[in-house]
């Protein structure tokens, strides 16, 4: 039987203390929630995280699970500076801070087994005084000196897909893919969260070969979460829910005990009960930009 | 003189929107709403050549207007972050973002104020700051012209390369830097002093050229001579910036809302 399916527990159990785990999606945009609150209520510490950064940071932090944070930002979007990622960073939390292409790069460079790639993004700014860079001479007749973005490879990659088979054949389907692939590609290992397993035929390929994020043969595990991104957004199965974060962000110092007791230290079922249900997130408006 | 009651806020979107005047087929991005107001009011009022997105990954065929709107305008493009990246290091793009902090040689900061190790205040990170910078022209604005934002020395950290070839690899120039005008909420600036120092070309209605050195933590180059007057918005931009604007966020953007032309 060829069967990748498991529980968000299972996946949890994969993971180690001291690990490097790249968390797909964009700040407020399809990242793994249900398995970062589940990653929140287990005992791993120490963990390296690289993130295009959002509430999966924050909460992280808060729970002081992040040895390390590999990031060019961390928001909220709406609410631009992430309460806890900020509470953390003022307190000290080591960070190797890089440019949005950079983390790109570096994770391409990895899903390349490259050691490197030559990049100009960087040079003449405080992120390349950074001692983890060297430059690099081009060899040709411009001579120009560029950056060499070392290969950042996660032991682990963690994303939420809308739709995978119990083969890890996903799909993504919103309109913005952001770096997962690079991320499935740069780790040692990727797990995912579905919004739905389908049976393969039940994918709607090859219409929708477009949104086949990767291989299947990149995929270890796949959990299903429905609503497992929340409250980011699924888009288009579900929108950010605005009125959440603003909830979550307000919680910061002395309500994140609160917070936690009410909606990260309880199941799934109960979560989603506590949120509103799954009729209110389905009914949220797309958010204005 | 012309009578107007168009406000600072509107002055300062007619001035973002110049940025982009002479700018040919690329991408406008304007960041924080003045500035995206800016580069929608160049589109629709002089130059049409101009690409600009929804704000999240879609190219438009027509500005968005700001806030709740009952129709969207018509898509004719994707843009998602990884085509972004590759538009932007192509050089096809110029940016009018908007920094914490700005340096004597057009460095920028958006990532922490204070100790990099232990910040003060951490804000955003570099986000694609330090991309940009090296790779298209790009220009800033700054709302809060003051010592706090036009910083002594450089920015607590450099998130966006300017002219300071001591930071440069080998002293050479970033291939695509490029840096255009700042525009503030009392003067336009450009860089065109000497070694590319930053040098005030217009004063908005009422200001002085002391009140804007003393707001400035570093030296503008400036030789005596009288500057011209930021331009007050025409009617017809007026009525542009409405239509873009239908719910006057603009009003909420300066502090007190103060008109164009100051009070003497």
């Amino acid at each position: 039987m060829f069967d990748k399916r498991m529980s968000i527990d299972d996946i949890v159990a994969q993971l180690r203390d001291g690990m490097t785990i790249a968390i797909g999606g964009w700040a407020t945009r399809r990242k793994p929630m249900a398995l970062i609150r589940a990653i929140a209520r287990s005992d791993l510490k120490d963990l390296t995280i690289v993130s295009y950064g959002g509430p999966d940071v924050g909460m992280l932090a808060a729970s002081g699970k992040i040895a390390k944070l590999i990031f060019a930002f961390v928001s909220l979007d709406h609410i631009p500076i992430e309460p806890y990622f900020k509470a953390a960073r003022q307190a000290g939390l080591p960070v190797w801070e890089l440019d949005e292409g950079m983390l790109h790069w570096g994770l391409r460079a990895a899903a390349m087994r490259l050691p490197f790639l030559p990049t100009r993004v960087g040079i003449g700014t405080a992120i390349a005084d950074h001692p983890a860079f060297r430059t690099i001479r081009s060899p040709y007749d411009d001579g120009e000196t560029l950056l060499a973005m070392p290969a950042i490879r996660p032991d682990v990659a963690l994303l939420h897909v809308h739709r995978s088979d119990e083969k890890g054949n996903i799909l993504t389907l919103s309109p913005d893919p952001f770096f997962d692939e690079l991320m499935a590609r740069a780790a040692a290992h990727t797990f995912v969260t579905a919004e739905q397993i389908v049976a393969t035929q039940d994918l709607g390929l090859p219409s929708n070969a477009r949104y086949h994020l990767v291989e299947r043969s990149l995929i270890t595990g796949v959990a299903e979460a429905p609503f497992g991104a929340h409250p980011t957004s699924a888009a288009p199965d579900y929108q950010l829910d605005l009125p959440h974060l603003r909830t979550y962000a307000a919680a910061e110092g002395e309500g994140w005990a609160d917070y936690h007791r009410k909606y990260v230290a309880v199941d799934d079922a109960a979560y989603l009960a506590a949120v509103g249900g799954t009729d209110a997130i389905r009914a949220i408006p797309a958010p204005v930009y | 003189m012309t009578e107007t009651t168009a406000t600072l806020a509107e002055l300062l979107i007619v001035a973002c929107a110049e940025v982009w005047r002479d700018d040919p087929e690329w991408l406008a991005t304007g960041i924080t709403p003045i500035p995206r107001l800016g580069a929608s009011l160049a589109k629709l009022s002089f130059n049409p050549r101009l690409m600009i997105t929804d704000a999240e990954n879609m190219l438009v065929e027509t500005p968005a207007p700001l806030g709740p709107r009952d129709t969207s305008p018509t898509v004719e493009g994707w843009a998602p972050y990884a085509r972004t990246f590759d538009n932007l290091w192509g050089g096809r793009r110029h940016a009018l973002v908007a920094p914490v902090q700005i340096d004597r040689f057009g460095q920028t900061n958006i990532s922490v104020i204070g100790d990099h190790v232990r910040p003060k205040a951490a804000l955003l990170g570099a986000r694609g700051f330090p991309g940009n910078s090296a790779s298209h022209p790009n220009s800033y604005f700054i709302p809060q012209h003051n010592r706090r934002s036009f910083v002594a020395g450089e920015v607590d950290h450099v998130c966006s390369v300017g002219y300071n070839p001591k930071r440069w690899a080998n002293g050479r120039k970033p291939l695509g830097l490029e840096l255009r005008w700042i525009i503030s909420n009392l003067c336009v600036m450009d860089f065109g002093g000497g070694d590319h120092a930053i040098r005030p070309i217009s004063l908005h209605p009422g200001v002085t050229i002391e009140e804007v050195r003393d707001n400035c933590g570093f030296d503008l180059a400036w030789s005596g001579e009288v500057l011209p007057v930021t331009a007050l918005p025409t009617p017809e931009a007026l009525s542009i910036i409405r239509a873009l604007d239908p719910h006057d966020i603009r009003a909420t953007l300066i502090k007190g809302n103060p008109s164009a032309q100051r009070i003497a």
